[in-house]
């Protein structure tokens, strides 16, 4: 009776079935070659060393940056050194270089690391995602649903946990989306147009290294070229005299007496998030300080220890990269198990012949 | 009901892929990576309980232990802000060591235990650590009722 079917629908669009998918497979396989997962990553990021660095699109001020700590730096050891070691001692030149080492790394490592960014649902999570969500007003695609929420209770707090629409994911707690790379990051804390990219749990502990060394490179910049200039102007010239003399340390002191306060002022700021393990996002918008007028809103990630929340936050763990930029996208399996969805129609029986027909003509044109 | 496989190479040649059930993460201690024990109730007839049990607690111990913070961890936190985090780019980090840990598990429980029973778990990296994916095959030569009852079943509940 089955075959009797297959004869009455068409003899040789059900020959064609069974052959045609290792043929058909062929042509779209041979051209393409394999390609990483960098270069089809939906974000908004650029890719460089065949994906081994990430940064955002806009690189800010980057450039602007580096040039700054190249160019005082640079003036610092060519026109302060040489006086300084002659006149007190060569520890400091030996000291600014450490500093300066360190700044410049942990600059290139916050800019170029990925921040913990999430990858985006497959086609699959999303569908069983939706399927776990009421929408009473499924039918009407083009009004976009009021967001959806989660609520879980983490440490005695209930935390909301939004959807995000682009990733089509639930966000983890402390996630956030960040509109400028378009993508949702973990522990987001900020994007930093300073350093060109987001900043979150994979990098957090690169820029609170990179401010906290800044700071004490500007200071210790600003505190040897005011030496450097006192010891210049008290041989009895003057301090005109001494900036003439030295018209780099001009440069550097101003640079420097503008960049110390406010780094100084964002390293205290982050050490105080580091020490209370709060983001930058959560302390902005309020979250845990109850000034929703809610007085039993407490920090839920917070061990209610500095130390152990120092500790958790520069010293824990370093967890992977979840994007997997280098790997190579995967042979699509969709055509392997499309045969198959021709055969299982005809194996259905033979009531809706008429809905099999379709099916069947869909599933060839595909 | 279930059909015999003898291996994974014959579940993917044999088999047709018929649904996928997510495990969603477990929030519930904070941000570390944890997943549900809930039994799926699509799983009900391909696999015991507490075998799918087992492999998610043993996924979360394994880690709770990467993520844990202990003396091991401050000592290669410490190590790496000395050398400017450089550390990183050559050594591997125990993290990635209980990863690799993880891997090996997966693959070993696929090939004893979801395999036979024509299941398929994927390692939840390669899906951002947010979903444990299980993969449930039907045998090619039985007839679409078996599938058709399976999707009747999760869009009734």
């Amino acid at each position: 009776m089955k075959n009797r079917e297959y004869q009455q629908i068409d003899p040789q669009a059900l020959a064609t079935p069974t052959p045609t998918p290792p043929p058909r497979s062929l042509p779209e396989h041979k051209p393409r070659r394999a390609r990483r997962k960098w270069e089809v990553f939906p974000g908004k990021n650029r890719f460089y060393c065949d994906g081994r660095i990430i940064v955002a699109r806009q690189s800010g001020v980057l450039p602007l940056t580096l040039g700054l700590i190249l160019l005082t730096s640079g003036l610092f050891f060519i026109f302060d050194c040489p006086f300084l070691v002659k006149h007190l001692t060569s520890c400091i030149p030996a000291i600014g270089g450490v500093l300066f080492v360190f700044v410049i790394i942990s600059l290139l490592q916050t800019s170029f690391t990925d921040p913990g960014i999430l990858p985006r649902a497959t086609p699959e999570e999303a569908a069983d995602i939706e399927k776990q969500i009421d929408n009473p007003t499924g039918s009407s695609s083009s009004y976009r649903p009021p967001p959806r929420t989660k609520e879980v209770v983490i440490n005695q707090q209930v935390v909301k946990l939004k959807y995000c629409f682009t990733c089509k994911i639930f966000r983890p707690p402390r996630t956030s989306h960040c509109s400028l790379c378009d993508n949702c990051v973990e522990r987001f804390d900020h994007h930093c147009p300073w350093v060109g990219n987001c900043v979150g749990k994979r990098n957090y502990r690169f820029f609170y290294t990179f401010i906290v060394s800044l700071s004490f490179l500007t200071a210790f910049i600003f505190g040897c070229v005011t030496t450097h200039l006192a010891l210049r102007s008290q041989g009895g010239n003057g301090l005109v005299n001494a900036l003439q003399s030295s018209p780099a340390s001009a440069l550097e002191l101003v640079v420097c007496f503008f960049s110390v306060w406010s780094i100084l002022g964002l390293s205290g700021f982050h050490t105080y998030l580091v020490a209370a393990n709060l983001t930058t996002n959560e302390d902005i918008k309020g979250s845990w300080s109850g000034k929703s007028g809610n007085e039993d809103v407490g920090n839920p990630y917070s061990y209610n220890s500095m130390i152990k929340n120092c500790c958790s936050v520069l010293c824990g763990p370093m967890p992977p990269s979840l994007i997997d930029r280098r790997g190579f996208v995967p042979s699509d399996d969709s055509v392997q198990t499309s045969p198959v969805e021709i055969e299982l129609p005809a194996a259905k029986n033979d009531i809706n012949m008429e809905k099999d027909c379709l099916d069947f003509a869909l599933s060839c044109a595909s | 009901m279930a059909t015999e496989f003898h291996n994974l190479q014959e579940l993917r040649h044999s088999a047709s892929l018929a649904n996928k059930v997510f495990i969603q993460r477990d929030y519930t201690d904070g941000t570390v990576c944890k997943f549900q024990t809930k039994f799926p109730s699509e799983l009900d007839s391909r696999i015991e309980r507490t075998l799918f049990e087992d492999t998610v607690k043993t996924l979360n111990t394994y880690y709770a232990e990467a993520e844990k913070i202990g003396g091991q961890s401050y000592i290669e936190g410490c190590l790496a802000c000395l050398t400017v985090y450089l550390i990183f780019l050559c050594i591997e980090t125990r993290y990635e060591k209980v990863l690799k840990k993880i891997s090996r598990y997966i693959q070993e429980q696929n090939e004893k235990v979801y395999a036979p029973r024509g299941l398929l778990i994927t390692d939840p990296i390669e899906r951002g650590m947010r979903v444990i994916e299980i993969s449930v095959y039907e045998d090619r030569g039985s007839s679409g009722s078996s599938s058709g009852s399976s999707t009747t079943s999760s869009s009734g509940r």
